[in-house]
């Protein structure tokens, strides 16, 4: 046990010290953030409910379906497009994390731990392009995309983010932690630069990893400005470029909407319910850190 | 091999770190430096993407100056951001102050506001959209007939539509900033908080005094981080009106919208380069403002 968790596990019992059970005030506070926690999740317990409805009751204002249904899901998904774009989702958001896990990691052990002319210059330079917004890199982006053909392809949908600033400086400040010593001892026992990375350092910074992967990803999974700039054929649609393209179909049904929104959001709030403490820890080191 | 094995360790280290930075390099030049300057460049020339490009120096930007369309959209963007920071800073703030207060189901509670955190932009400004409908079909007007309250035009109306936009946006990023404010909370030594029980010190005193003022680095962190993200607002906004986008009557357009519609619709490349240059700014000013301010600490 490390200082700081003797610090925090004290703190916790203080805490649950002033909680006496007839203490009126803290249930009042209690039931309100209940109430609170209840109406934040509310839009996405009537996307859900409403998804597994028949079409005479979508429009009930009933919270649980009355006769519950997967119909709306059979229907969207033997359609064929949701598959496509569900796919091509996961393909995307995988390579690139891998991408991003792999180069922010090296550029910011490389920036951490090495003396060598230029250091500083790569530093500043990575460091002011948290400064440029896509929005602005979009119509060159295009312009390039478009001279090599890379237009409507997995390649131009992922060649932006492959890596990022933001990625490197997170792990830059993780791989301060891992002590010179332990470098040094694996240098002496013969083992090369790239070994020592991969093999000595990257295994001590794994929350950070796990951090970033999240972080990654999601903002991959979501990302919609870009991939609807640089797709123009359904079967290259990310999930979010094709739900928005389906919505906004003339005559389609709002329960088939909240089926194709369900698609693409469940598979995070799994993912998230599953992992919880660690993805709000790591989101807590990337936001501090990062 | 020969020439390597050569080299002394320092040598040898500064090969190997130029052998891992290589291709980084490259990409960080070609994906990030080198389309930067091509936008500078692209906003002093008339461009459709077709045709040639010719050099028309400020034109640009002159005609952006007289363009009431941008202005109604520059004053749209800081609408956004002006409604959106504070109300999701002091809402975010008090949920997070009352939630570190409480230790029964505190992990479930926090779920439950973290949650909306990990949806995706475009499926929720659907759902959220549905919601808005007149009678019968959206679920807000549905609720207020049955307790008998009038009607509400949210997305048909041009002055309730940017504020409709904007709600589901502020919603997700609540619990995001929640749990920011929790750590921030959590960093502040108990010693300041026995100190002011054992001096009597009432809890507005112990707020204003200690929590607020030893917050402010969180406080900072969250202004920018939230100021970016409706400055540069897009999904919501594009998916919830895109029968007419940015409507009614540019209402709720902002301008990362203005952008995507005069470069991808109008193909008016220089026009919307000159745009980007002026978010480009925006952002810059918002950035330095937050080193300024914790650099005077």
């Amino acid at each position: 046990m490390t200082a700081t968790d003797i610090r925090a596990s004290s703190a916790t019992l203080d805490r649950s010290a002033i909680v006496k059970p007839r203490n009126m005030g803290q249930i009042v506070r209690w039931l309100l953030l209940f109430l609170g926690g209840i109406l934040m999740v509310m839009p996405i317990a009537y996307m859900i409910s409403t998804s597994l409805k028949w079409p005479h009751e979508v429009y009930n204002v009933n919270l649980i379906p009355e006769e519950p249904t997967i119909e709306n899901y059979t229907y969207v998904l033997e359609d064929g497009r949701f598959y496509w774009w569900f796919v091509n989702s996961i393909i995307i958001a995988t390579i690139t994390t891998i991408s991003n896990l792999l180069f922010d990691s090296l550029v910011g052990y490389t920036l951490c731990k090495f003396r060598f002319p230029g250091r500083q210059i790569v530093f500043i330079a990575i460091l002011s392009t948290l400064m440029i917004p896509t929005e602005m890199l979009v119509i060159p982006w295009y312009l390039m995309s478009q001279s090599m053909g890379w237009l409507d392809s997995y390649w131009g949908i992922m060649f932006p983010g492959l890596m990022t600033a933001f990625g490197t400086f997170l792990m830059k400040q993780f791989f301060e932690s891992v002590p010179d010593d332990f470098i040094e001892a694996a240098r002496i026992d013969g083992l090369n630069e790239l070994q020592i990375w991969w093999t000595v350092a990257m295994p001590l910074v794994k929350p950070a990893l796990a951090a970033l992967a999240i972080f990654v990803f999601l903002g991959n999974w979501t990302a919609f400005l870009w991939p609807l700039i640089v797709t123009n054929s359904v079967e290259m649609y990310t999930i979010p470029v094709g739900l928005s393209g389906f919505g906004d179909e003339a005559d389609v049904a709002w329960e088939l909407i909240m089926t194709g929104a369900a698609i693409s959001t469940i598979p995070t709030l799994v993912v998230f319910l599953i992992f919880q403490r660690f993805i709000i820890r790591g989101v807590v080191m990337a936001g501090l850190k990062g | 091999m020969q020439f390597y094995s050569n080299l002394s360790i320092k040598q040898k280290q500064i090969v190997w770190a130029w052998g891992f930075l290589a291709l980084p390099v490259l990409f960080y030049g070609i994906i990030r430096f080198y389309p930067t300057g091509t936008a500078f460049v692209i906003s002093f020339q008339e461009w459709n993407l077709l045709g040639d490009r010719t050099w028309i120096g400020w034109e640009n930007y002159i005609e952006l100056w007289n363009d009431p369309v941008f202005w109604k959209v520059f004053v749209n963007t800081f609408e956004y951001l002006l409604i959106g920071t504070p109300l999701s800073l002091v809402v975010s703030f008090i949920i997070a102050y009352h939630l570190d207060k409480l230790r029964f189901m505190h992990g479930f509670l926090r779920m439950l506001y973290f949650l909306p955190f990990m949806t995706s932009a475009v499926a929720m400004a659907w759902v959220w959209r549905w919601f808005y409908q007149d009678v019968p079909i959206g679920l807000f007007n549905n609720l207020l007939a049955a307790i008998g309250i009038p009607q509400i035009a949210f997305l048909n109306s041009t002055t309730n539509a940017l504020p409709a936009v904007l709600a589901p946006a502020v919603w997700a990023g609540l619990g995001f900033q929640v749990i920011i404010f929790m750590a921030g909370l959590r960093a502040i030594p108990q010693s300041y908080y026995e100190a002011a029980k054992i001096d009597g010190v009432g809890w507005w005193t112990v707020l204003t005094q200690i929590t607020i003022p030893l917050l402010r680095p969180t406080i900072v962190f969250i202004v920018v981080f939230s100021s970016i993200g409706f400055l540069r607002i897009f999904d919501h906004v594009f998916n919830m009106t895109t029968n007419n986008p940015g409507g009614p009557l540019n209402s709720t357009k902002p301008l990362v919208l203005m952008i995507y519609d005069i470069a991808f619709n109008g193909f008016n490349m220089g026009y919307a380069a000159a745009q980007t240059v002026v978010l480009f700014l925006i952002l810059l000013l918002v950035s330095l403002a937050q080193l300024w301010l914790l650099r005077s600490d």
